[in-house]
């Protein structure tokens, strides 16, 4: 059976689905944040899953640039994280509610 | 062979996945992430984008999730989150929808539209083989693509410094650390307190 | 002379706009004479202009004076202009003429008045308006104009607005012009539409060059017409005119009689160029429409008690009279009977005013009476009034009156005849108005048909009360009967026991001898004394009640008679013309009211009222030479005028011979009218009540029918109107805030501050719109 093209990119839509779905069901930040990292990691797939199907370094090369913001997103992410839980322990992400209106 | 690999590691990611939703602990949340993440690079490997595998792991598994559990283990968020209930209305059959929306229109945009990908490969880097693709990725990041790299320095220098920004304590010499209680009391005839251990505080909460 | 044109329209704003600042601090009568100054003023500058262009060209006597761009709005630029032309300026001669003169009378009319100044306030406010509307260059000048004069009529109506039925009527004024404006704003969009311009001189000249469609002028002359129906009490909207006599009568005199009312026909006589290119119905219907009104409120005017009430009907049927020569075609008649009407009708405006104020205001006719004795240049000057009006030669109604009938004869006999039927009307009825109130004997002192009623109630009262104390007094005497005889028969009883006592003592037992016999024997004399006087009380009794119910009698006799007599008694004539009624058998009765009357003497105007008397008593006499028809070198009217009329003047077809028939036979009705009047009021040969029949001093009852049918079917349907304003318009409009607010708390719910909640917002609107991109192909 030969592997597609159509099957990574089926893979990267599924992963990335779970990832949406989880950051729309899960309460904890952390976790939230982790489903973020699961859709960033199905998009990459995506990315060099079309650049291998045409002969493009491009789709590497953006692979490359996601991930390092994606890192920076992270240590950003997290400091802010950081901050707000250190006032309210255990806090969720329902009791960040102050925007309500 | 590439099928079976690809089946193996796509099981991989996707039981990860599942994990990393359904886990109740944040800690096997992470881990699981770990497992999604090495399947993933494994398919790059599968795509013979062999530099890409090794940055994967190295940067995420290595680093973004050991991160995720430095933060855990810091602020004490291991508790259990419950899921079982779902404080706002409509939240999971919501969900469900968007979730099912999100995957017919990719799968439709990837696979059913317009017969394919019809991007036109550019001149500048075309695909090499697994085995130099490090080289061909340095040619051309550091000469077509230079300026992102500077930029994306930038970036992360900015986000060393807005982290330690953020997380700062404001006012005040450095605090001492914590000193833990000892007991010292001289002993008596009824001390059977003597070489009690101090309580573990790692024993508070349960996984 | 002619550049100072704009003089005249300026002197009474001016006035006005002095009044307003300072009227009050200037106070009475110094007020009333800045006013008249300013009109004097005004007449002055008119005369001038007037020989100013009679010593031009006959062809070089229209001019035009702009003095400020009004309304520069594209292609509607219309300016501040003065048209000085033969028509303006002879408008403009009564009415600053007439006018000065009416406010040199209201000096000494409005005299006493707490509100002198605001009255020439409004006075030169309306002169100005009445001025900006026959001199303005252009329709929408003489609009508002004819808006200014509206407006201050109604001001001047309810001048004494603290009783509220003065408010109404000037409110009803008011209304009712507003429904002829509608005619002219129409009129007024439709001539901008079909000219391009409101410019008198170029729609005019257009309209004489024969650049307008018959349909076209036909609507616009039938809009103006709406207007002037309005503006000059035309049936049916002449409801208004006689509830205008509210207003002071140098109001009534200025604005209904001579100036306001006449702004209808010079309107149409402006535009009779397009009255000429308009379908041959239209001017037939102006003149029927004109007769008809004419005929109607000279009927009503026969039966009217109020003078000014008569003299207001008379200014309906006169004004329709000038309808039926705008009607006839015959421009020159009607403008010469404009002036003659406003010589006349206002000096017989000012004399009734004159007599009101003579008589401490008191306005029924049927209280005055040989007035021509205390007032005696009041009478003659209005006599020399009636006689204008009813059309006896050689006094200047005559002229005028015979010149319309003339072309009413030319354009069709019928039109002629109800024209005549009328003429006869007015002289019957204005003759009855001078014999009722300057002839005959005083009534002033009669007592009134109300008042001898109340005496009779008041007779029957007190024989009501004397009966009722009499059957008191027999009452109460027959009580006094009752207790006496109640006190014999006690005073018997005590008798009777004291002789058993005295019986018992002396034959009795000892042992209940227990008093006196000498004293027992004395008790019994007493006892019998008590006797004695109870009887003789009884007696008494006896005798009174026999005295109250003779009284008693007597009073029921005399009610009798009383309630017999008043039943029986002949109806107290409203106008004993004959001699005083017969009131001796309530004289004792009557209101004090009556007697008060009875040395009331009334007395002259001041020089201030009689003087413009005076002067318009000689115009009336004199009017008539501005247009004597015999030769053509005498019509200096017509000559005048002719610049103004296009041509448009038709052209009598019936020979000089006709017109001296139809002149006698208007003269010889105008004197049957005066016989028969002074038959019926003076020499009492036949019953004037003949004449004065309820359905016409009700004026046929329209009024009424009209306030029923606002106040029924009209409320409705201006309820309808409110309803649907308030709950449809108003309930859209309402009904949008409602909806977005109703909206906004739905909304409200999502903005829950959750991060969750947005998420998920955020990835569903992702979904939308990749499907909106995935599917737009195949839209």
């Amino acid at each position: 059976m030969e592997v597609t093209v159509a099957w990574y990119l089926t893979l990267g839509a599924v992963l990335f689905t779970l990832g949406a779905v989880g950051l729309l069901v899960r309460r904890n930040p952390l976790v939230m944040f982790m489903c973020i990292e699961l859709m960033l990691n199905a998009v990459n797939l995506t990315f060099v899953s079309l650049g291998d199907e045409l002969g493009d370094l491009g789709g590497q090369l953006s692979v490359f640039f996601v991930l390092v913001v994606a890192a920076a997103e992270v240590v950003i992410g997290l400091g802010i994280i950081v901050a707000i839980m250190r006032r309210r322990s255990g806090a969720t992400a329902d009791d960040l509610s102050v925007l309500r209106g | 062979m590439d099928a079976a690999v690809f089946i193996v590691s796509a099981v991989i990611v996707l039981s990860g996945a599942f994990g990393v939703l359904l886990a109740r602990n944040p800690i096997h949340a992470a881990l699981f992430l770990v497992q999604s993440v090495f399947g993933v690079a494994v398919l790059f490997l599968l795509l013979e984008a062999t530099f890409l595998a090794a940055v994967q792991v190295i940067v995420y598994a290595g680093a973004i999730v050991i991160l995720f559990l430095f933060v855990i283990m810091l602020l004490g968020v291991d508790r259990a989150e419950d899921l079982d209930i779902e404080p706002i209305a409509g939240q999971r059959p919501l969900a469900i929808v968007i979730g099912a929306g999100i995957l017919g229109t990719t799968l439709s945009a990837l696979l059913v539209a317009v017969g394919g990908p019809t991007g036109a490969p550019t001149a500048n880097a075309p695909l090499g083989d697994a085995g130099d693709n490090a080289q061909r990725l340095g040619e051309a990041l550091f000469t077509d693509y230079v300026f992102a790299v500077e930029l994306t320095a930038l970036l992360l220098t900015v986000a060393v410094v807005g982290a330690v920004v953020l997380v700062r304590r404001l006012g005040g010499p450095l605090q001492p650390l914590p000193v833990v209680a000892v007991a010292t009391e001289p002993r008596g005839a009824d001390d059977d307190t003597v070489g009690e251990p101090d309580p573990d505080p790692d024993q508070e909460g349960d996984a | 002379m002619l550049d100072l044109v704009w003089l005249i329209p300026a002197f009474p704003l001016a006035g006005f706009v002095v009044l307003l600042l300072a009227g009050s601090r200037l106070g009475e009568p110094r007020a009333g004479w800045v006013a008249t100054i300013a009109m004097f003023g005004s007449f002055a500058v008119t005369v001038g202009v007037v020989v100013d262009l009679l010593s031009r060209d006959v062809h070089n006597r229209r001019s035009v004076t702009t003095l400020f761009s009004w309304v520069p709005a594209g292609d509607l630029a219309v300016d501040f202009g003065i048209l000085a032309d033969p028509l303006s300026l002879t408008m403009c001669l009564f009415i600053t003429g007439v006018g000065a003169l009416i406010h040199l009378y209201s000096i000494g009319y409005m005299h006493g008045d707490s509100d002198f100044s605001r009255f020439f306030t409004y006075l030169n406010l309306f002169a100005f308006s009445m001025l900006v509307l026959v001199l303005g260059d252009n329709m929408l000048l003489t609009f508002l104009g004819w808006e200014g004069v509206g407006a201050c009529s109604y001001l001047l109506i309810s001048f004494w607005f603290s009783d509220s039925a003065n408010a109404s009527a000037g409110k009803k004024a008011f209304v009712t012009n507003r429904i002829g404006d509608w005619g002219v704003l129409v009129a007024m969009c439709l001539t901008f539409f079909t000219f391009g311009s409101l410019s008198y001189v170029e729609v005019l000249d257009a309209t004489d060059a024969g650049q307008v469609a018959e349909s076209t002028a036909t609507f616009i002359v039938l809009m103006l017409f709406v207007g002037a129906i309005g503006k000059s009490a035309q049936f049916p909207l002449y409801l208004w005119l006689p509830d205008a006599m509210a207003g002071p009568t140098p109001v009534s005199a200025l604005i209904h009689a001579a100036t306001m009312v006449t702004s209808g026909i010079y309107l149409l006589t402006r535009v009779n160029p397009i009255i000429a290119d308009a379908a041959d119905w239209v001017p037939s219907l102006i003149a029927w429409v004109g007769v008809g009104t004419a005929l109607f409120a000279a009927t009503i005017a026969v039966a009217q008690t109020d003078i000014k009430k008569v003299l207001a009907y008379s200014t309906v049927s006169q004004l329709g009279y000038m309808f039926l020569a705008v009607g006839c075609g015959a421009y020159v008649p009607a403008i010469f009977h404009m002036v003659t009407h406003a010589f006349f009708k206002a000096l017989l405006f000012l004399g009734s005013g004159s007599v009101i104020h003579g008589m401490d205001g008191d306005q029924d006719m049927r209280h005055y009476g040989g007035l021509r004795k205390w007032m005696p240049v009041t009478a003659s000057t209005f006599i020399i009034g009636w006689l204008a009006i009813a059309g006896v030669p050689p006094f200047a109604g005559f002229w005028s009156k015979d010149e319309i009938l003339a072309y009413a004869w030319n354009e069709s006999p019928a039109l002629w005849f109800v024209g005549l039927v009328t003429a006869v009307l007015t002289a019957f009825y204005m003759t009855r108005q001078v014999v009722l109130t300057f002839f005959g004997r005083h009534r002033y002192a009669d007592a009134r048909p109300d008042e001898v009623a109340a005496a009779w109630d008041a007779r029957i009262a007190v024989a009501v009360a004397d009966l009722d104390a009499a059957t008191v007094a027999v009452d109460a005497a027959r009580t006094g009967l009752g207790a006496a005889t109640a006190a014999r028969a006690e005073a018997e009883s005590a008798h009777a026991s004291a002789i058993e006592a005295a019986r018992s003592a002396t034959s009795g037992d000892e042992a209940e001898a227990s008093s006196d016999p000498e004293a027992l024997a004395q008790a019994v004399l007493a006892a019998e004394d008590a006797v004695a006087t109870a009887v003789t009380a009884v007696e008494t009794a006896e005798e009174s009640v026999a005295v109250a119910q003779a009284v008693h009698a007597v009073a029921g006799a005399d009610h009798a008679v009383v309630s017999a007599a008043a039943e029986s008694r002949a109806e107290v004539p409203a106008l004993a013309l004959d001699a005083a009624p017969d009131v001796a058998d309530v004289a004792d009765h009557l209101p004090e009211a009556v007697a008060a009357r009875a040395d009331h003497h009334p007395h002259e105007s001041p020089w201030t009222m009689t003087l413009p008397l005076v002067v318009l008593a000689g115009l009336s006499v004199v009017g008539g030479l501005m247009q004597l028809p015999f030769t053509p070198s005498l019509k200096f009217l017509e000559k005048w005028l002719e610049p103004s009329l296009f041509g448009n003047e038709v052209h009598l077809t019936i020979g000089g011979g006709m017109l001296w028939v139809l002149a006698s036979i208007a003269v010889v009705g105008g004197l049957l009218g005066i016989a028969v009047a002074v038959a019926a009021y003076e020499r009492r040969r036949i019953d004037h009540r003949a004449f004065e029949q309820p359905l016409l001093a009700d004026a046929w009852a329209i009024d009424r029918k009209v306030g029923d049918f606002m106040g029924g079917p009209g409320r409705a349907g201006f309820e309808a109107v409110t309803t649907f304003d308030q709950r449809i318009v108003d309930g859209a409009v309402n009904g949008v805030g409602v909806l977005v607010r109703r909206l906004a708390g739905v909304l409200r719910r999502f903005h829950n501050g959750m991060v969750r909640t947005y998420a998920a917002g955020a990835a569903l609107g992702a979904v939308a719109l990749l499907l909106w991109f995935l599917t737009r192909a195949s839209w």
